[in-house]
């Protein structure tokens, strides 16, 4: 392979991909994202590739281990292409029976979707109530791709984005564009990404760096990682452009050690968009230069903090330190580093190519486009979820998700993890919106999106959550250290039935404390999950207080739904 | 693992931002823990004080500074594990390898962590032995899933 050396080069390598490939030759996509992996989808996809391999190379039909198809509740997820049969909990020995069935364009039935209580089978993609209710724009065409194959993001239209910014758009334009659209982080504050940029492009000083936030340590959210598993080079295209607008030729990619098969996908990523001339020395003959190099998280939630983050890169420890001044005016080595989490990144290319017009029409008035949700905990169906923003939540949880599982009633809806805040069932109309939810006392974040059952101990909930960001302080400051360990003892105690009059008082004191006085947002808003439940829930915890004052002890299940 | 290893992994990184944090990883993958010796070995040649490679050897969770035994078992405790019953089964992996979270037995058969969030949330709650993932565990399976380890 050449170097790609323009943009009329890249559209005429495209074209003959394309040409190559016949679109209605059928294509087996096995799901190889870390729930279907977890469930041995390599020997799924290995008993389809000895199938077809019996059939010698005319075989009229390929295999491609994919991304995350989104529906991880049913894994192992095959969908067979062009029309996206989905089959469900595939296991080996089905290989035979579906390779033979999609030579004669026939299904096999009992693999397909059907409904839990009717019966009713749904065939495709698009009739299977989980991904009908959605709007794929960005985890769409992880089904399409092999995430080790550039070829297949080229064919899909990959880099034309890149190619219209670089040739068509001045730095200045790419960035009025994303201010246009509105495009808000997405890793859990909102910030609205253009403003960030234009800091960074703004501040003053030579050297510039762009860094994708890929540590997603925050439990119960995964939809990062499916998406840069899945497909590297959307989220490496949108850092690209990002750089051109901002004037930033060194990008850092920063993200979990313990992912092989993601490390693997960036790795090469990295390496195919370089051969082909997108990335490193003069991007498609445009003089735009820029490198990318690759860093890891080696174990502690802090460091997915901006400014820890950038602590890690240089090589120590991830401390936070105060913001007066930004990281995007005075970051990794005091120069002005612009951060976004990954799916900001790749929300960026599809801005560029459809429109600030287009992606300003999805959404709501003050959050635009599509969310990715990481749907878990007490519900039928979980997975990587993905709608526009202003989607009710009931939306999410029932059509999509299916429900609470063994016939139970919702009690609460979480958002955000540790750092987030549940609302009651009875609120599960609201939106999904940054400041809707923001209000409510639930901030998307993230987007780790958690359903719990009427059984669900709220206490518990909030103690499970104090205790992991309790152990994940970095220890810097004051507050948190020892505000989150008194917290703790107090919620701890309460679980345990040794809790004592006026203990919500005392929570309500050291929520105050430390959501003023911590340096981090991890200390400031650890006491949010606390803070919503003793706005919601307040009388299960004087229950569950009135039960240890009173002597009787023991551990106190949660009381009935509110 | 030997020396010349050691010194290859850390020609790898030299000069690299961060090189002592990528250095510490591909050794601790590799081998599993971080030994004192070696350690003093990466501090000479990066030239770094002994001191500051043991403060990031100790902040960092993934480092061990302590042997790890023949087969490392990991149970998830994240938010969606934990409320599909995650304490049962950790309370289960405890009875039947006699250690706890932290712990290597003294056979050196089994090490035991607790793990929060690895992004499988559908399938669990799980245990994950030496990379290989075990789903939808139940506190009754362990037993049967840990005895092939041995």
């Amino acid at each position: 392979m050449t170097r790609l050396e323009s943009a009329a080069e890249l559209e005429h390598f495209r074209a003959g991909i394309v040409a190559a490939r016949d679109p209605a030759k059928p294509c087996i996509a096995v799901c190889a994202g870390a729930a279907c992996h977890g469930l041995d989808s390599a020997r799924v996809a290995q008993a389809f590739r000895t199938e077809v391999g019996k059939l010698g190379r005319d075989a009229g039909l390929e295999v491609r281990v994919t991304g995350c198809h989104g529906y991880c509740e049913k894994g192992p997820n095959v969908v067979v292409g062009p029309d996206d049969v989905c089959y469900f909990e595939v296991k080996p020995e089905d290989a035979p029976e579906i390779v033979a069935s999609t030579l004669k364009k026939a299904v096999v039935e009992r693999l397909v979707y059907a409904h839990p209580d009717t019966g009713e089978r749904a065939v495709h993609m698009g009739e299977v109530p989980f991904y009908k209710h959605q709007t794929r724009l960005l985890i769409g065409d992880n089904v399409r791709i092999d995430p080790m194959r550039i070829d297949d993001y080229l064919a899909l239209g990959g880099y034309a984005a890149l190619a219209k910014a670089l040739f068509q758009m001045t730095p200045d334009q790419v960035l009025d564009e994303v201010k246009k659209a509105n495009l808000r982080g997405r890793g859990g504050g909102g910030f609205p990404a253009g403003q960030k940029w234009e800091t960074a492009k703004n501040a003053p000083g030579k050297d510039k760096y762009v860094i994708v936030n890929a540590h997603e340590g925050e439990p119960g959210a995964f939809m990062d990682r499916a998406l840069f598993t899945g497909n590297p080079h959307k989220v490496l295209e949108g850092l690209i452009i990002g750089a051109y607008a901002i004037g930033s030729h060194r990008g850092f990619i920063y993200t979990r050690h313990d992912s092989p098969q993601l490390i693997r996908h960036i790795e090469q990523a990295l390496a195919q968009a370089e051969e082909y001339g997108l990335l490193g020395e003069n991007i498609l003959g445009s003089g735009f230069d820029f490198r990318v190099e690759v860093h890891f998280d080696v174990g502690i939630f802090v460091s997915g903090e901006s400014s820890a983050l950038m602590r890690s890169i240089e090589g120590l420890p991830p401390e936070p330190r105060p913001k007066y001044i930004r990281t995007s005016v005075a970051g990794i080595w005091n120069r002005p580093s612009n951060l976004n989490n990954v799916e900001t990144w790749a929300n960026v290319p599809q801005i560029i190519s459809r429109g600030a017009e287009w992606y300003a029409g999805i959404g709501t008035a003050g959050s635009k486009g599509t969310k990715l949700v990481s749907l878990s905990g007490n519900v039928v169906n979980s997975g990587v979820v993905e709608v526009p923003m202003g989607t009710p939540l009931r939306k999410i949880v029932y059509d999509i998700g299916g429900g609470i599982p063994g016939g139970k009633a919702a009690k609460a809806v979480h958002f955000g993890g540790p750092m987030g805040g549940s609302i009651p069932a009875n609120l599960i109309d609201a939106p999904l919106d940054f400041d809707e939810l923001a209000k409510l006392g639930a901030p998307i974040g993230a987007g780790g999106l958690l359903v719990m059952d009427e059984d669900t101990d709220m206490v518990d909930v909030a103690r499970y959550f104090l205790e992991f960001l309790t152990n994940e302080s970095c220890g810097k400051c004051v507050p948190c250290r020892e505000g989150m360990r008194q917290t703790l003892k107090v919620l701890t105690n309460i679980t345990k039935g040794k809790g004592r009059d006026g203990d919500i008082a005392r929570l309500e004191d050291l929520n105050d404390v430390t959501g003023a006085a911590c340096l981090c947002a991890l200390g400031r808003t650890a006491s949010d999950p606390l803070k919503s439940m003793l706005r919601y829930f307040k009388d299960e915890y004087e229950t569950q207080i009135a039960r240890g004052s009173e002597g009787k002890g023991g551990k106190a299940a949660g009381s009935a739904a509110t | 693992m030997d020396s010349a290893n050691i010194d290859q992994i850390i020609e790898k990184h030299r000069g690299k931002p961060g090189d002592l944090i990528h250095v510490l990883m591909e050794i601790q993958h590799q081998n599993h823990w971080l030994p004192r010796d070696v350690l003093h070995q990466v501090a000479a040649a990066l030239d770094i004080p002994f001191s500051r490679v043991l403060r990031i050897a100790t902040l960092y969770k993934t480092f061990s500074l302590t042997p790890k035994g023949r087969n490392e078992v990991q149970v998830c405790t994240g938010i969606s594990c934990h409320l599909r019953g995650a304490n049962k089964l950790l309370d289960a992996v405890q009875r039947v390898t006699g250690i706890k979270p932290g712990e290597t037995d003294a056979n050196w058969r089994y090490s035991v962590d607790t793990g929060s969030c690895l992004g499988s949330c559908s399938i669990g709650p799980e245990i994950i032995v030496n990379g290989t993932h075990h789903a939808r565990m139940t506190p009754a399976k362990v037993e049967d899933v840990l005895k092939d380890y041995q």
